[in-house]
Protein backbone atom coordinates (compact mmCIF):
# COMPACT_ATOMS: atom_id res chain seq x y z
CA UNK A 1 0.00 0.00 0.00
CA UNK A 2 2.99 2.31 0.17
CA UNK A 3 3.26 3.88 -3.28
CA UNK A 4 6.89 4.14 -4.35
CA UNK A 5 6.12 6.69 -7.07
CA UNK A 6 3.12 8.82 -6.10
CA UNK A 7 0.78 10.21 -8.72
CA UNK A 8 1.66 13.77 -9.69
CA UNK A 9 -0.20 16.52 -7.80
CA UNK A 10 -3.10 18.31 -9.48
CA UNK A 11 -2.74 21.74 -7.98
CA UNK A 12 -0.33 24.12 -6.31
CA UNK A 13 -1.40 26.73 -3.79
CA UNK A 14 1.18 29.50 -4.15
CA UNK A 15 1.11 31.67 -1.05
CA UNK A 16 2.99 34.59 -2.54
CA UNK A 17 2.98 36.67 0.63
CA UNK A 18 1.52 36.85 4.12
CA UNK A 19 1.01 40.62 3.77
CA UNK A 20 -2.69 41.53 3.69
CA UNK A 21 -4.63 44.73 4.41
CA UNK A 22 -7.41 42.67 6.01
CA UNK A 23 -7.20 41.15 9.49
CA UNK A 24 -9.80 38.37 9.37
CA UNK A 25 -9.76 36.48 12.68
CA UNK A 26 -10.05 33.09 10.91
CA UNK A 27 -7.19 33.56 8.45
CA UNK A 28 -5.74 30.27 7.22
CA UNK A 29 -2.20 31.59 7.50
CA UNK A 30 -0.11 30.42 10.47
CA UNK A 31 0.04 32.45 13.69
CA UNK A 32 3.69 33.18 12.94
CA UNK A 33 3.43 35.26 9.76
CA UNK A 34 6.30 35.62 7.31
CA UNK A 35 7.61 39.13 6.79
CA UNK A 36 8.15 40.67 3.35
CA UNK A 37 11.94 40.30 3.56
CA UNK A 38 11.73 36.49 3.60
CA UNK A 39 9.49 36.20 0.50
CA UNK A 40 10.71 34.32 -2.59
CA UNK A 41 11.69 36.62 -5.45
CA UNK A 42 10.13 36.69 -8.92
CA UNK A 43 12.77 34.49 -10.56
CA UNK A 44 12.44 31.78 -7.93
CA UNK A 45 8.65 31.65 -8.25
CA UNK A 46 9.01 31.41 -12.04
CA UNK A 47 11.39 28.49 -11.65
CA UNK A 48 8.89 26.86 -9.26
CA UNK A 49 6.15 27.15 -11.90
CA UNK A 50 8.46 25.57 -14.48
CA UNK A 51 9.11 22.68 -12.10
CA UNK A 52 5.41 22.43 -11.22
CA UNK A 53 4.34 22.12 -14.86
CA UNK A 54 7.05 19.50 -15.50
CA UNK A 55 5.87 17.55 -12.45
CA UNK A 56 2.32 17.33 -13.82
CA UNK A 57 0.64 20.08 -11.80
CA UNK A 58 -2.33 21.44 -13.77
CA UNK A 59 -3.54 24.41 -11.74
CA UNK A 60 -1.94 27.20 -9.75
CA UNK A 61 -3.91 29.07 -7.14
CA UNK A 62 -2.29 32.44 -6.44
CA UNK A 63 -3.01 33.14 -2.81
CA UNK A 64 -1.57 34.75 0.29
CA UNK A 65 -2.06 36.80 2.43
CA UNK A 66 -3.18 39.07 -0.33
CA UNK A 67 -1.39 38.04 -3.55
CA UNK A 68 -1.96 41.47 -5.12
CA UNK A 69 0.34 42.89 -2.44
CA UNK A 70 3.07 41.52 -4.74
CA UNK A 71 3.85 44.00 -7.51
CA UNK A 72 5.02 41.10 -9.70
CA UNK A 73 1.67 39.26 -9.55
CA UNK A 74 0.99 39.93 -13.24
CA UNK A 75 4.44 38.66 -14.23
CA UNK A 76 3.98 35.50 -12.17
CA UNK A 77 0.53 34.81 -13.66
CA UNK A 78 1.93 35.35 -17.16
CA UNK A 79 4.77 32.92 -16.53
CA UNK A 80 2.49 30.22 -15.12
CA UNK A 81 0.00 30.67 -17.99
CA UNK A 82 2.81 30.33 -20.54
CA UNK A 83 3.66 26.99 -18.99
CA UNK A 84 0.08 25.83 -19.63
CA UNK A 85 -0.97 26.03 -15.99
CA UNK A 86 -4.58 26.98 -15.23
CA UNK A 87 -4.32 30.19 -13.21
CA UNK A 88 -6.67 31.14 -10.39
CA UNK A 89 -6.40 34.27 -8.26
CA UNK A 90 -7.64 33.94 -4.68
CA UNK A 91 -7.95 37.50 -3.47
CA UNK A 92 -9.49 39.88 -0.95
CA UNK A 93 -9.80 42.24 -3.95
CA UNK A 94 -9.06 45.40 -1.97
CA UNK A 95 -5.75 46.08 -3.75
CA UNK A 96 -7.11 45.53 -7.27
CA UNK A 97 -8.38 48.12 -9.73
CA UNK A 98 -9.40 48.25 -13.39
CA UNK A 99 -5.80 48.66 -14.58
CA UNK A 100 -4.48 45.66 -12.70
CA UNK A 101 -7.40 43.49 -13.77
CA UNK A 102 -6.76 44.40 -17.39
CA UNK A 103 -3.09 43.47 -16.98
CA UNK A 104 -4.04 40.18 -15.31
CA UNK A 105 -6.39 39.31 -18.19
CA UNK A 106 -3.55 40.05 -20.63
CA UNK A 107 -1.26 37.85 -18.54
CA UNK A 108 -3.65 34.94 -19.11
CA UNK A 109 -5.51 34.74 -15.81
CA UNK A 110 -8.31 32.14 -16.02
CA UNK A 111 -10.42 32.72 -12.91
CA UNK A 112 -10.86 34.96 -9.87
CA UNK A 113 -12.10 34.06 -6.41
CA UNK A 114 -13.06 36.94 -4.12
CA UNK A 115 -13.78 36.46 -0.44
CA UNK A 116 -16.57 38.34 1.31
CA UNK A 117 -16.98 38.63 5.05
CA UNK A 118 -20.70 39.45 5.27
CA UNK A 119 -23.58 40.62 3.09
CA UNK A 120 -23.37 44.32 4.02
CA UNK A 121 -20.52 46.76 4.76
CA UNK A 122 -20.92 47.26 8.49
CA UNK A 123 -20.64 43.60 9.48
CA UNK A 124 -18.16 42.77 6.73
CA UNK A 125 -15.75 45.60 7.55
CA UNK A 126 -15.90 44.78 11.27
CA UNK A 127 -15.11 41.08 10.66
CA UNK A 128 -12.31 41.85 8.21
CA UNK A 129 -10.94 44.64 10.37
CA UNK A 130 -10.67 47.02 7.40
CA UNK A 131 -12.94 50.03 6.83
CA UNK A 132 -14.32 50.25 3.29
CA UNK A 133 -13.32 46.71 2.32
CA UNK A 134 -16.80 45.45 1.44
CA UNK A 135 -17.68 48.29 -0.95
CA UNK A 136 -14.29 47.90 -2.61
CA UNK A 137 -14.79 44.14 -3.02
CA UNK A 138 -18.15 44.60 -4.73
CA UNK A 139 -16.70 47.20 -7.09
CA UNK A 140 -13.79 44.92 -8.01
CA UNK A 141 -16.11 41.91 -8.44
CA UNK A 142 -18.04 43.92 -11.03
CA UNK A 143 -14.80 44.90 -12.79
CA UNK A 144 -13.78 41.25 -12.88
CA UNK A 145 -17.07 40.29 -14.57
CA UNK A 146 -16.88 43.27 -16.92
CA UNK A 147 -13.42 42.07 -17.97
CA UNK A 148 -14.98 38.73 -18.94
CA UNK A 149 -13.36 36.71 -16.17
CA UNK A 150 -15.37 34.05 -14.35
CA UNK A 151 -15.93 34.78 -10.68
CA UNK A 152 -16.27 32.63 -7.59
CA UNK A 153 -17.49 34.31 -4.45
CA UNK A 154 -16.06 32.80 -1.29
CA UNK A 155 -18.44 33.45 1.59
CA UNK A 156 -16.60 32.69 4.80
CA UNK A 157 -19.28 31.69 7.31
CA UNK A 158 -19.39 31.45 11.11
CA UNK A 159 -21.73 32.18 14.01
CA UNK A 160 -21.58 35.96 13.47
CA UNK A 161 -22.80 35.88 9.85
CA UNK A 162 -24.37 32.46 9.22
CA UNK A 163 -27.87 33.92 9.69
CA UNK A 164 -27.15 36.11 6.64
CA UNK A 165 -26.55 33.16 4.33
CA UNK A 166 -29.63 33.81 2.18
CA UNK A 167 -28.41 37.38 1.53
CA UNK A 168 -24.90 36.08 0.73
CA UNK A 169 -26.36 33.78 -1.93
CA UNK A 170 -28.31 36.72 -3.40
CA UNK A 171 -25.09 38.74 -3.42
CA UNK A 172 -23.32 36.02 -5.43
CA UNK A 173 -26.16 35.97 -7.97
CA UNK A 174 -26.31 39.75 -8.26
CA UNK A 175 -22.56 39.97 -8.87
CA UNK A 176 -22.76 37.41 -11.68
CA UNK A 177 -20.65 34.79 -9.89
CA UNK A 178 -20.87 31.34 -11.45
CA UNK A 179 -19.71 29.66 -8.24
CA UNK A 180 -20.25 30.27 -4.57
CA UNK A 181 -18.14 28.59 -1.95
CA UNK A 182 -19.90 28.54 1.37
CA UNK A 183 -16.80 28.04 3.45
CA UNK A 184 -17.26 27.46 7.13
CA UNK A 185 -14.25 28.74 9.00
CA UNK A 186 -11.80 26.03 9.86
CA UNK A 187 -10.31 25.73 13.30
CA UNK A 188 -6.58 25.84 12.87
CA UNK A 189 -4.21 28.70 13.59
CA UNK A 190 -6.14 31.97 13.81
CA UNK A 191 -9.50 30.19 13.53
CA UNK A 192 -8.66 27.91 16.44
CA UNK A 193 -7.56 30.91 18.49
CA UNK A 194 -10.92 32.57 17.75
CA UNK A 195 -13.04 29.43 17.81
CA UNK A 196 -15.46 30.58 20.52
CA UNK A 197 -16.17 33.75 18.54
CA UNK A 198 -16.76 31.79 15.32
CA UNK A 199 -18.32 28.39 15.87
CA UNK A 200 -22.04 28.30 15.00
CA UNK A 201 -24.78 26.59 16.99
CA UNK A 202 -26.19 23.33 15.68
CA UNK A 203 -29.50 25.07 15.02
CA UNK A 204 -27.75 27.75 12.93
CA UNK A 205 -25.96 25.05 10.98
CA UNK A 206 -29.11 23.03 10.32
CA UNK A 207 -30.90 26.12 9.05
CA UNK A 208 -27.92 26.90 6.78
CA UNK A 209 -27.96 23.39 5.33
CA UNK A 210 -31.69 23.77 4.51
CA UNK A 211 -31.01 27.11 2.80
CA UNK A 212 -28.20 25.60 0.72
CA UNK A 213 -30.30 22.61 -0.33
CA UNK A 214 -33.13 24.87 -1.51
CA UNK A 215 -30.79 27.36 -3.22
CA UNK A 216 -28.97 24.63 -5.13
CA UNK A 217 -32.26 23.46 -6.58
CA UNK A 218 -33.50 26.98 -7.30
CA UNK A 219 -30.26 28.13 -8.94
CA UNK A 220 -29.35 24.95 -10.80
CA UNK A 221 -27.50 25.79 -14.01
CA UNK A 222 -26.90 29.39 -12.89
CA UNK A 223 -24.91 29.18 -9.67
CA UNK A 224 -22.87 26.23 -8.44
CA UNK A 225 -22.71 26.15 -4.65
CA UNK A 226 -19.91 24.29 -2.89
CA UNK A 227 -20.66 23.61 0.74
CA UNK A 228 -18.98 21.55 3.42
CA UNK A 229 -20.36 20.99 6.90
CA UNK A 230 -17.93 22.22 9.57
CA UNK A 231 -16.01 19.34 11.14
CA UNK A 232 -17.25 19.87 14.67
CA UNK A 233 -20.77 18.92 13.60
CA UNK A 234 -19.84 16.26 11.06
CA UNK A 235 -20.29 12.49 11.45
CA UNK A 236 -17.44 11.61 9.16
CA UNK A 237 -14.21 13.48 8.53
CA UNK A 238 -13.66 15.51 5.39
CA UNK A 239 -11.25 14.14 2.80
CA UNK A 240 -8.78 16.82 3.80
CA UNK A 241 -6.81 18.02 0.74
CA UNK A 242 -8.12 14.89 -1.04
CA UNK A 243 -5.64 12.94 1.08
CA UNK A 244 -2.29 13.97 2.50
CA UNK A 245 0.28 14.43 -0.29
CA UNK A 246 -2.09 12.94 -2.87
CA UNK A 247 -3.32 15.89 -4.94
CA UNK A 248 -2.13 19.23 -3.60
CA UNK A 249 0.87 21.02 -2.41
CA UNK A 250 1.27 24.38 -0.83
CA UNK A 251 4.27 26.67 -1.01
CA UNK A 252 4.70 29.31 1.68
CA UNK A 253 5.93 32.86 0.96
CA UNK A 254 9.44 31.81 2.03
CA UNK A 255 9.40 28.67 -0.16
CA UNK A 256 8.59 25.85 2.23
CA UNK A 257 6.65 23.06 0.55
CA UNK A 258 3.71 21.74 2.59
CA UNK A 259 1.05 19.07 1.98
CA UNK A 260 -1.56 21.57 3.24
CA UNK A 261 -1.58 25.17 4.39
CA UNK A 262 -1.92 24.26 8.08
CA UNK A 263 0.72 21.51 8.12
CA UNK A 264 3.27 23.64 9.94
CA UNK A 265 1.18 23.24 13.11
CA UNK A 266 2.53 19.66 13.21
CA UNK A 267 5.79 20.41 14.99
CA UNK A 268 7.24 16.89 14.54
CA UNK A 269 7.47 17.44 10.76
CA UNK A 270 10.15 19.45 9.04
CA UNK A 271 9.45 20.88 5.63
CA UNK A 272 11.86 21.31 2.76
CA UNK A 273 12.17 24.44 0.67
CA UNK A 274 12.14 25.05 -3.08
CA UNK A 275 15.36 26.96 -2.50
CA UNK A 276 17.08 23.74 -1.40
CA UNK A 277 15.62 20.93 -3.49
CA UNK A 278 13.67 20.39 -6.73
CA UNK A 279 9.91 20.38 -6.29
CA UNK A 280 9.56 16.89 -7.81
CA UNK A 281 12.00 15.40 -5.32
CA UNK A 282 10.17 17.03 -2.42
CA UNK A 283 6.82 15.74 -3.67
CA UNK A 284 8.10 12.20 -4.16
CA UNK A 285 10.50 11.75 -1.27
CA UNK A 286 10.20 14.38 1.43
CA UNK A 287 9.67 12.63 4.80
CA UNK A 288 6.94 15.14 5.67
CA UNK A 289 5.00 14.13 2.54
CA UNK A 290 5.63 10.42 3.07
CA UNK A 291 4.58 10.61 6.72
CA UNK A 292 0.80 10.43 6.13
CA UNK A 293 0.63 9.51 2.46
CA UNK A 294 -1.60 6.57 1.52
CA UNK A 295 -3.06 4.29 4.20
CA UNK A 296 -0.15 2.45 5.82
CA UNK A 297 0.37 5.14 8.51
CA UNK A 298 -3.23 4.80 9.71
CA UNK A 299 -4.22 3.67 13.18
CA UNK A 300 -7.19 1.36 13.74
CA UNK A 301 -10.08 1.67 13.11
CA UNK A 302 -9.05 3.77 10.07
CA UNK A 303 -6.72 1.17 8.55
CA UNK A 304 -9.47 -1.44 8.18
CA UNK A 305 -12.27 1.08 7.54
CA UNK A 306 -14.02 0.74 4.18
CA UNK A 307 -13.86 4.53 3.82
CA UNK A 308 -10.07 4.69 4.18
CA UNK A 309 -9.61 5.58 0.51
CA UNK A 310 -12.58 7.96 0.53
CA UNK A 311 -11.65 10.29 3.38
CA UNK A 312 -7.98 9.22 3.66
CA UNK A 313 -8.16 9.46 7.42
CA UNK A 314 -9.47 13.03 7.49
CA UNK A 315 -7.33 15.83 8.80
CA UNK A 316 -3.99 15.40 10.54
CA UNK A 317 -3.88 18.97 11.80
CA UNK A 318 -7.23 18.51 13.49
CA UNK A 319 -6.14 15.23 15.05
CA UNK A 320 -3.20 17.12 16.51
CA UNK A 321 -5.28 20.10 17.65
CA UNK A 322 -7.89 17.99 19.46
CA UNK A 323 -6.29 14.62 20.25
CA UNK A 324 -2.80 15.96 20.89
CA UNK A 325 -1.02 13.85 18.28
CA UNK A 326 -1.12 13.98 14.51
CA UNK A 327 -1.59 10.27 13.82
CA UNK A 328 -4.73 9.91 15.94
CA UNK A 329 -8.15 9.19 14.43
CA UNK A 330 -9.60 12.51 13.23
CA UNK A 331 -12.05 13.48 16.01
CA UNK A 332 -14.52 14.58 13.33
CA UNK A 333 -15.13 10.86 12.74
CA UNK A 334 -17.79 9.27 14.93
CA UNK A 335 -15.42 6.29 15.36
CA UNK A 336 -13.03 8.53 17.32
CA UNK A 337 -13.19 8.31 21.12
CA UNK A 338 -12.98 12.12 21.09
CA UNK A 339 -15.92 12.63 18.72
CA UNK A 340 -18.37 13.41 21.54
CA UNK A 341 -15.91 15.88 22.96
CA UNK A 342 -15.72 17.75 19.67
CA UNK A 343 -19.50 18.16 19.63
CA UNK A 344 -19.44 19.20 23.30
CA UNK A 345 -16.84 21.91 22.58
CA UNK A 346 -19.01 23.23 19.75
CA UNK A 347 -22.18 23.19 21.86
CA UNK A 348 -20.54 24.87 24.84
CA UNK A 349 -18.62 27.57 22.98
CA UNK A 350 -21.48 28.47 20.64
CA UNK A 351 -23.95 28.80 23.53
CA UNK A 352 -22.12 31.64 25.27
CA UNK A 353 -21.76 35.25 24.14
CA UNK A 354 -18.97 35.46 21.52
CA UNK A 355 -15.70 36.86 22.87
CA UNK A 356 -13.92 39.73 21.08
CA UNK A 357 -11.98 38.75 17.97
CA UNK A 358 -8.22 38.42 18.14
CA UNK A 359 -7.50 40.00 14.77
CA UNK A 360 -4.89 38.56 12.45
CA UNK A 361 -1.88 40.81 12.44
CA UNK A 362 1.85 40.35 12.76
CA UNK A 363 2.67 40.25 16.45
CA UNK A 364 -0.97 39.89 17.63
CA UNK A 365 -0.14 36.64 19.39
CA UNK A 366 3.16 36.09 21.13
CA UNK B 1 -38.97 30.88 -10.63
CA UNK B 2 -37.04 30.21 -13.82
CA UNK B 3 -36.42 26.59 -14.73
CA UNK B 4 -32.82 25.44 -15.17
CA UNK B 5 -31.47 25.65 -18.72
CA UNK B 6 -31.98 22.35 -20.52
CA UNK B 7 -29.98 20.73 -23.32
CA UNK B 8 -31.79 19.35 -26.36
CA UNK B 9 -30.95 18.10 -29.85
CA UNK B 10 -31.05 21.65 -31.23
CA UNK B 11 -28.68 23.10 -28.60
CA UNK B 12 -25.23 24.23 -29.69
CA UNK B 13 -22.89 23.35 -26.83
CA UNK B 14 -19.50 24.95 -26.30
CA UNK B 15 -16.81 25.18 -23.65
CA UNK B 16 -16.74 28.65 -22.07
CA UNK B 17 -13.37 30.42 -22.51
CA UNK B 18 -12.28 29.68 -18.94
CA UNK B 19 -12.80 25.91 -19.33
CA UNK B 20 -9.80 24.18 -20.87
CA UNK B 21 -9.80 20.74 -22.45
CA UNK B 22 -6.17 19.76 -22.69
CA UNK B 23 -4.01 16.68 -23.24
CA UNK B 24 -1.82 16.20 -20.20
CA UNK B 25 1.57 14.77 -21.06
CA UNK B 26 2.38 13.79 -17.47
CA UNK B 27 -0.70 11.57 -17.17
CA UNK B 28 -1.05 10.71 -20.87
CA UNK B 29 -4.76 11.54 -20.84
CA UNK B 30 -7.20 14.35 -21.52
CA UNK B 31 -8.10 16.62 -18.63
CA UNK B 32 -10.78 19.26 -18.28
CA UNK B 33 -9.64 22.26 -16.27
CA UNK B 34 -12.29 24.37 -14.57
CA UNK B 35 -12.25 26.90 -11.74
CA UNK B 36 -10.79 25.11 -8.73
CA UNK B 37 -11.46 21.66 -10.12
CA UNK B 38 -9.95 19.16 -12.51
CA UNK B 39 -12.17 16.64 -14.27
CA UNK B 40 -10.79 13.48 -15.85
CA UNK B 41 -13.20 12.72 -18.70
CA UNK B 42 -13.29 9.16 -20.03
CA UNK B 43 -12.73 8.36 -23.68
CA UNK B 44 -16.36 8.87 -24.74
CA UNK B 45 -16.66 12.11 -22.77
CA UNK B 46 -13.54 13.41 -24.54
CA UNK B 47 -15.10 12.54 -27.91
CA UNK B 48 -18.20 14.54 -26.96
CA UNK B 49 -16.29 17.48 -25.49
CA UNK B 50 -14.04 17.77 -28.54
CA UNK B 51 -17.18 18.23 -30.64
CA UNK B 52 -18.53 21.05 -28.40
CA UNK B 53 -17.09 23.74 -30.67
CA UNK B 54 -19.94 26.28 -30.58
CA UNK B 55 -21.00 25.32 -34.12
CA UNK B 56 -22.21 21.71 -34.04
CA UNK B 57 -25.68 20.98 -32.66
CA UNK B 58 -26.22 18.20 -30.14
CA UNK B 59 -28.09 16.38 -32.89
CA UNK B 60 -25.10 16.44 -35.24
CA UNK B 61 -22.74 15.39 -32.42
CA UNK B 62 -25.01 12.43 -31.71
CA UNK B 63 -25.07 11.57 -35.39
CA UNK B 64 -21.31 11.58 -35.76
CA UNK B 65 -20.79 9.46 -32.63
CA UNK B 66 -23.49 6.97 -33.57
CA UNK B 67 -21.78 6.55 -36.92
CA UNK B 68 -18.27 6.30 -35.48
CA UNK B 69 -19.24 3.66 -32.89
CA UNK B 70 -21.93 1.96 -35.02
CA UNK B 71 -24.36 2.40 -32.13
CA UNK B 72 -28.11 2.98 -31.94
CA UNK B 73 -28.83 6.67 -32.36
CA UNK B 74 -31.40 6.79 -29.54
CA UNK B 75 -28.98 5.34 -27.02
CA UNK B 76 -26.18 7.67 -28.05
CA UNK B 77 -28.57 10.63 -27.89
CA UNK B 78 -29.60 9.76 -24.35
CA UNK B 79 -25.99 9.39 -23.17
CA UNK B 80 -24.80 12.59 -24.84
CA UNK B 81 -27.69 14.68 -23.53
CA UNK B 82 -27.32 13.27 -20.00
CA UNK B 83 -23.63 14.02 -19.95
CA UNK B 84 -23.93 17.52 -21.39
CA UNK B 85 -26.79 18.37 -19.03
CA UNK B 86 -24.69 17.26 -16.07
CA UNK B 87 -21.71 19.32 -17.26
CA UNK B 88 -23.95 22.31 -17.89
CA UNK B 89 -25.31 22.08 -14.33
CA UNK B 90 -21.70 22.08 -13.14
CA UNK B 91 -20.97 25.20 -15.21
CA UNK B 92 -18.45 23.40 -17.42
CA UNK B 93 -20.46 23.48 -20.67
CA UNK B 94 -22.54 26.35 -22.05
CA UNK B 95 -25.23 26.23 -24.73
Amino acid sequence: MTPSAPEPPLALLAELTHRCPLQCPYCSNPLALERAASELDTATWCRVFDEAAALGILQVHFSGGEPAARKDLEALVAHAAERGLYTNLITSAVLLDAGRIERLVKAGLNHVQISVQDHEPRGADRIGGYAGAHAKKLAVARLVRAAGLPLTLNAVMHRQNLDHLEAMIELAVSLGAARLEVAHTQYYGWGLRNRAALIPTRAQLERATEIITAARQRLKGRLVIDYVVPDYYARRPKSCMGGWARRFLNITPAGKVLPCHAAETIAELSFESVTERPLAAIWRESPAFERFRGTSWMPEPCRSCDRREIDWGGCRCQALAIAGHADAVDPACEMSPLHERLAAIAAEESAGAPPEFVYRRIGAIV
Amino acid sequence: MTSPPAIGEASVPRLPPHIKLRFDEARQRWVLLAPERVLMPDEIAVEILQRCDGMATVGSIVGSLAEKYAAARDEVARDVIDMLQDLMDKGVVAA
